[in-house]
């Protein structure tokens, strides 16, 4: 591991670097000049209205979306550079999606063992025991042959996670991942993050729930039409926010 | 009792007349019925069409010769197609512009073109004026005849397919640290192809009955399909037997599998 670039072992400076990013599709520019940092060990949640930009910003952080213009450092390394190796750089950035995206044609322990074995070139012994060891985690061991269309929202939600984390990554992207879900089913998923905040885990989640903002995140930041507006510890952004267009949006949403 | 506007002011009501209309059509079939039992000479019709002498000595060959040879055709030419046209489908969505033109001119050619055409062309136009021979026999003719025509249908479906799958399961494949390669060979094609399972059985019924065109290849009396052993029978015995008894065979094969497909489209439609 030492040996591939973008390994968290050997770098100081933050996990995630944007630096100046801006994104255009056509002639609508989503983000107007982003600079975002996220910490090892540092749980980030990212609000804002819709349209603001913020899953935007997040799906650039692996280039699912290519950038305008700007920097990205992911671990020190500029991921933005067109020589990098970009399957490389997602190993080590697990993300989750709002539609989940499991695998419908595979069972639960397929869609955690196939990236493993094709990407990471685990055997099928390895591949199986860190798939357990990560749905026991999220707990849905007892589903692991069970395939995605039989699972509750909530349960395939889990299962992506520990799809995520069976790559073994260092930071975690969250897109929205309970916005998808009934309500009673939200709980659960958000009680995995919650543990997995606890263990230390590098989080960037964008959200709309203040309530795990509040209590999980170590920084809020807050965005609306493609900038970052305001930014600081969750107490101090939800409770006392500086800006007119923070306290409009959350005397809206809160 | 101006007020019943609905009710007709004639002899008959409208149940009546419903009742009427209905015993009429009876009558009419009865009628046309009658007509084509009394007319038409049935004793020499049997004898023409279902001659028991001539449906015997056409077993087992009809079996073990010319059946046989029609699935066999049919298969290595679906296969031949499947795997061109999965080419096909993958170049059409290249990002390389000149695959896109190949792919889109090789699929409109040969939709355009009648099937017999491509056979002829691959039968004789090649051997005759380039010396090119296709190996195998009438085997490989056939397969590459056959399957060159199949693909461009097929490539058509594929692409559908692949297209109908959701663009999260790329994304996914990806954020995993999969290569497109990977994404599309572990985790996009084998959803496309469930998704187009009922239009490839379609296309496979459709390429049984094209296997027909294939007489024209000159087989010999172990290639011969079903068609060009019919037909020589007929030409042979001066009788209709044969048609009908191969008409009974192709049935056999095609109607299995036109009723599979209507089961796997209810199926996938209550999947969804």
């Amino acid at each position: 591991m030492s040996t591939q670039p973008a390994t968290g072992s050997s770098h100081d400076g933050p996990a995630i670097n944007v630096i100046q990013l801006h994104k255009s599709f056509g002639d609508l520019e989503v983000l107007k000049g982003i600079d975002f940092q996220v910490d090892f060990g540092e749980v980030v949640c990212v609000i804002g209205p819709s349209g603001s930009g913020k899953s935007t910003l997040l799906r650039c952080v692996n280039r699912l979306e290519e950038p305008t213009s700007g920097t990205i450092e992911i671990e020190g390394v500029d991921i933005t550079d067109q020589d990098i190796d970009l399957n490389l750089v997602r190993r080590h950035i697990g993300m989750v999606f709002q539609q989940f995206n499991l695998f419908p044609h595979l069972s639960v322990l397929r869609n955690l063992t196939i990236a493993q074995k094709r990407v990471l070139k685990r055997d099928q012994s390895e591949a199986e025991d860190v798939a357990r060891t990560n749905l026991e985690k999220v707990g849905l061991l007892d589903k692991i042959e069970a395939y995605p269309n039989h699972l509750s929202g909530g349960q395939q939600q889990r299962v992506a996670i520990a799809r995520a984390l069976s790559m073994d990554p260092d930071m975690m992207l969250f897109d929205e991942v309970t916005s998808a879900l009934d309500p009673e089913l939200v709980g659960e998923v958000l009680s995995v993050m919650r543990n997995l905040a606890d263990e230390g885990m590098t989080m960037m989640v964008v959200t709309h729930e203040m309530g795990f903002a509040r209590e999980v995140a170590d920084r809020v930041v807050f965005m609306d039409g493609g900038v970052v507006v305001e930014e600081g510890p969750p107490n101090q952004l939800l409770e006392n926010p500086q800006e007119d267009r923070t306290k409009s949006f959350l005397s809206m949403v809160l | 009792m101006s007020s019943h506007t609905f009710e007709r002011s004639g002899a008959l009501s409208k149940r009546q007349q419903e009742r009427l209309s209905r015993g009429a059509l009876y009558v009419l079939l009865i009628a046309v019925a009658t007509v084509f039992v009394l007319v038409p000479d049935w004793a020499n019709i049997q004898e023409k069409f279902a001659n028991v002498e001539i449906i015997q000595r056409m077993f087992p060959d009809v079996v073990t010769i010319a059946a046989k040879n029609t699935v066999l055709y049919t298969f290595t030419s679906f296969v031949f197609g499947l795997v061109l046209g999965l080419v096909l489908a993958l170049m059409k969505m290249s990002s390389v512009r000149p695959y896109r033109w190949i792919a889109t001119s090789y699929i409109e050619l040969l939709r355009g073109l009648p099937a017999l055409v491509t056979i002829i062309l691959i039968g004789f136009g090649l051997p005759i004026t380039l010396g090119i021979n296709i190996p195998g026999g009438t085997l490989g003719k056939a397969t590459v005849g056959l399957g060159l025509v199949a693909a461009a249908y097929m490539a058509e479906t594929i692409r559908a397919g692949i297209e109908a799958v959701p663009k999260g399961q790329m994304e996914a494949a990806r954020s995993l640290g999969m290569s497109h390669f990977w994404a599309m060979t572990s985790i996009i094609i084998p959803q496309a192809f469930r998704i187009i399972i009922p239009p490839l059985t379609n296309e496979l019924v459709l390429l049984i009955k094209d296997t027909s065109l294939l007489f024209v290849l000159g087989t010999t009396p172990v290639t011969k399909e079903l068609t060009k052993f019919g037909r020589d029978l007929m030409s042979n015995t001066f009788n209709g037997t044969p048609l009908l008894v191969i008409a009974v065979m192709y049935l056999l094969i095609t109607l299995p599998l036109t009723r599979a497909v209507a089961a796997l489209e209810v199926r996938s439609a209550r999947a969804r």
